[in-house]
């Protein structure tokens, strides 16, 4: 009997010990590997330290962050201005356009991009290319990558004739690399991997500055987004600790890694 | 025994009073009439029309089953009457496999080889057949399997009687066996249409999901399954709302299908 | 099949409909196998390279691009077994509902009948959703395997009673007069009569059931979650295999080799479970009913 009660008493201890050891972070599945794997150095350097991260959205990182139910949000865009809480930003990816590698079009102008998009230019003869029509992949309403590129060409969305939309960078990148007339746009940091192991796409220059990593750190490429990390307030404890590391250089190996941008 | 069973009606309602719940402020807001004739789906610019995408579903589901329909019922028959019992052990392990492979592996599969080569052949690629081609292979395994085991319930006795007046192969199979087991197998069809109808990441990858009625099976669309998946990830307030009354159409595009099935004459041998 | 007529009947005159039919029978049989085929090549050819010994004993390193996926094999055995636990017992009372009609229960075997229909139908990101509404928040399991293992029972509930019922009423069919003659209870009959007899659809039934819920991604993303680590208990988030394919192809750029190999992994998965039950379940047959 008293050796039950102990127990008892043990573990509910032990639950309580446990809460201040413990991180749940959810939302964007564009941030979530990045931050997976700084959590997983930050509990290798923390012993008894758990951080779960959870997928779900943007959205829902913003959700959770504000009513509590996650200690961090993580949101792949800047945030606006009514919206509650905190941002640390951790990384900057960029958006670029990509087409098809057999495609002969080495840059296009931004008024061609906005003829290409509203469907004014039809065929890929009219801006250099070969005798295709020009397949355009635009990404789903809502989505950060749609918004930059939407504000830099001064589009909306309601004028975009699309022929293939796409939710996630990699949907995009093979959707483009499976159609010699495709084009569409996708974060820099995605088809800069892709790119590199042979995937069949090649990253188009915006006004004339070249797609690259360095180019989008120094500020001179003009498209891209920070990738944050939310928090209700200022945060503490535990979470303070991990935000602070996640914005040290101890990890920009691992932004770069995923062919992000760190931040300094 | 009989608490346990009345568990799954019990669960429907849950989740049908569930997603009415988180339907139900947007559908106060916007109202059904504008989710029907609202000038497109642009929810960022206050426009609403689900239409084009039930068109979507139904036209997905429709010609998914006309594919997998045929194929599966030939498998279940091929299983039954033809095949010597190493080639059905196998096929129906094949068939099991098929089963359990995630719609998200189908899906690339269809993106990296089907649609380029349906590209090939008329542009976009990413369209209502591929979509159909993609979830065919997905339901085909239910319907073979279920219709393999209604086959396998018509009794010996009757099939023996059959060859005992002479009938031929072709005969007692379809004359004889594929009537008696009609209502396992359309019972297989309805659940394959079901989970048609749900569908989300194999036919967000092929679809296109470009939001109109398709006027060819070329044509890109967008199920209203896929669209959650799609817009759920960054939707926030209104938009979220409208969300949820889409898949609350989406149930009740299925309650439909069934009872119409169910309305469906009856000849006298069940 | 020693029963039925051969295909041919008679010397003179070919009996050219039964040999379309078998034609297309096996027609149809081989559209499927070349798909399903084309598919598997399609993995080995990009995966292939991916598969060790090391890739099924070790954790995911730099997001899962190198490294290996045993923590996600371990939460994918621990998520089916919790969605089998529930789902069978469950299965196995729904069916005998449906199948062994009692005078007073016609409404009720309608009402689950339709119930089943529409719970096939519920779209798995709403199954997510209200999973974890219901066994995240609601019943307090938060991001856990046992949640994910509750929703996907739900998920692979229909199909399962479907085809166990078609078998349970055969069987009851042949044999429930004699049971009843012979004063067996309602239990005994299911359990010691009518299901070993049925036992091929209940090989199917559990083959389709286990398919659905390892195929299964958009749900578990929301109830058993995304977290990679091995897991400690059932209370514990874990990220299954369908997840991770989905995470590999999708989100994390590089990742498609060992997309494909995981993949490859779960195919074995699905073919080693399946095998089991099959062996398991029609190794013995006391009754050749139906053969």
């Amino acid at each position: 009997m008293i050796a039950r009660l102990l127990v008892a008493v043990l573990a509910v201890a032990a639950l309580g010990a446990g809460e201040s050891t413990r991180l749940t972070v959810t939302g964007s599945s564009t941030v979530a590997p990045l931050v997976t794997e700084i959590a997983k150095r930050f509990e290798a350097r923390h012993p008894g330290v758990r951080i779960d991260v959870q997928t779900g959205g943007s959205s829902r990182g913003l959700a959770d962050a504000e009513s509590g139910v996650a200690d961090i949000g993580m949101v792949s865009r800047a945030l606006k201005p009514d919206e509650p809480v905190l941002a640390h930003t951790i990384a900057r990816d960029g958006v670029c356009l990509i087409v098809h590698r057999s495609n002969p079009v080495v840059a296009l102008s931004d008024q061609q991009v906005v003829a290409i998009y509203t469907g004014q230019v039809a065929g890929w003869k009219e801006v250099g290319g070969p005798d295709l029509p020009i397949v355009v992949v635009n990404k789903a309403e809502g989505r950060s990558t749609l918004e930059v590129f939407c504000g830099h060409f001064k589009l909306k969305n309601a004028d975009i004739k699309a022929a293939v939309v796409i939710g996630d960078n990699e949907q995009g990148v093979k959707t483009v690399a499976g159609n010699p007339a495709a084009i569409g746009y996708v974060s820099i940091g995605t088809a800069e991997s892709d790119a590199a192991v042979g995937v069949a796409i090649r990253l188009l220059p915006m006004g004339g500055i070249a797609p690259s990593v360095g180019n989008v750190r120094s500020g001179t490429f003009p498209l891209s987004r920070p990738l944050n990390l939310v928090t209700k307030g200022v945060p503490t404890g535990l979470a303070a600790r991990f935000i602070a590391f996640a914005t040290s250089d101890e990890v920009f190996d691992l932004v770069r890694d995923l062919n992000l941008v760190p931040i300094r | 025994m009989l608490a346990l069973a009345a568990i799954p009606a019990l669960l429907v309602v849950v989740i049908i009073a569930f997603v009415a719940r988180a339907s139900a402020p947007a559908l106060a807001d916007i109202g059904l009439l504008r989710l029907f004739s609202d000038p497109g789906w642009h929810p960022t610019a206050d426009a609403f029309n689900l239409w084009p995408m039930l068109a979507g579903s139904l036209a997905v589901m429709a010609l998914a089953l006309a594919l997998a329909l045929p194929l599966g019922l030939g498998c279940a028959v091929c299983l039954r009457f033809f095949a010597p019992p190493p080639a059905s052990r196998t096929l129906r392990l094949l068939l099991a496999l098929a089963a359990g492979v995630p719609s998200v592996v189908y899906g690339l599969w269809g993106l990296s080889e089907l649609v380029p080569l349906i590209a090939r052949w008329r542009q976009p690629g990413a369209s209502l057949l591929a979509g159909a081609v993609v979830l065919a292979l997905m339901v085909l395994p239910t319907i073979a399997l279920t219709a393999e085991a209604a086959l396998a319930a018509v009794p010996a006795t009757v099939l023996r009687g059959a060859a005992a007046l002479g009938l031929s192969r072709w005969g007692t199979v379809v004359g004889v066996a594929l009537p008696a087991a009609r209502r396992g197998i359309m019972a297989g069809t309805v659940l394959a249409a079901a989970r048609a109808l749900g569908e989300t990441m194999g036919l967000l990858m092929v679809c296109g999901n470009v939001v109109q009625v398709p006027g060819s099976v070329f044509d890109p669309v967008r199920t209203l399954a896929a669209n959650i998946v799609l817009e759920m990830a960054y939707a926030t307030g209104a938009h979220r709302g409208a969300l949820a009354v889409s898949g609350l159409v989406l149930l009740a595009l299925v309650l439909a299908l069934l009872l119409l099935v169910e309305q469906a004459p009856r000849r006298a041998h069940g | 099949m020693a029963d039925l007529a051969p295909v041919r009947r008679g010397p003179a005159r070919a009996d050219w409909h039964s040999v379309v039919l078998a034609a297309l029978a096996w027609g149809a049989a081989a559209v499927v196998v070349g798909a399903l085929g084309w598919i598997v090549v399609d993995l080995l050819g990009a995966g292939a390279r991916r598969l060790s010994w090391q890739f099924l004993t070790t954790a995911p390193q730099r997001s899962g691009r190198s490294g290996g996926i045993a923590p996600m094999l371990v939460s994918t055995a621990l998520i089916l077994a919790t969605c089998l636990a529930v789902a069978v017992p469950l299965a196995i009372a729904a069916a005998a509902v449906l199948a062994v009609p009692v005078s007073s229960g016609a409404g009720r075997a309608r009402r689950l009948r339709i119930g089943l229909d529409l719970l096939a139908g519920v779209p798995s990101i709403i199954f997510g959703l209200f999973g974890a509404e219901l066994f995240c928040r609601v019943l307090g399991l938060g991001f856990s395997i046992l949640s994910g293992g509750l929703t996907l029972a739900c998920m692979a509930l229909p199909i399962m009673v479907r085809v166990l019922a078609a078998g349970l009423a055969a069987a009851a069919g042949e044999h429930g007069a004699g049971a009843a003659a012979l004063g067996l209870s309602r239990t005994t009959t299911l359990l010691r009569l009518l299901l070993p007899a049925a036992a091929p659809a209940f090989a199917a039934a559990l083959a389709l059931g286990v398919g659905r819920a390892l195929a299964e991604t958009a749900a578990l993303i929301f109830t058993s979650g995304y977290v990679d680590r091995m897991p400690g208990s059932l209370l514990d988030s874990g990220r299954a295999l369908s997840v991770h394919i989905y995470d590999l192809a999708m989100n994390v750029p590089g990742g498609d080799a060992s997309a494909h190999a995981t993949a490859l992994v779960l195919m074995a998965l699905v073919l080693a479970v399946d095998g089991l039950s099959a062996w398991l379940l029609l190794r013995r047959r006391p009754w050749p009913a139906g053969a």
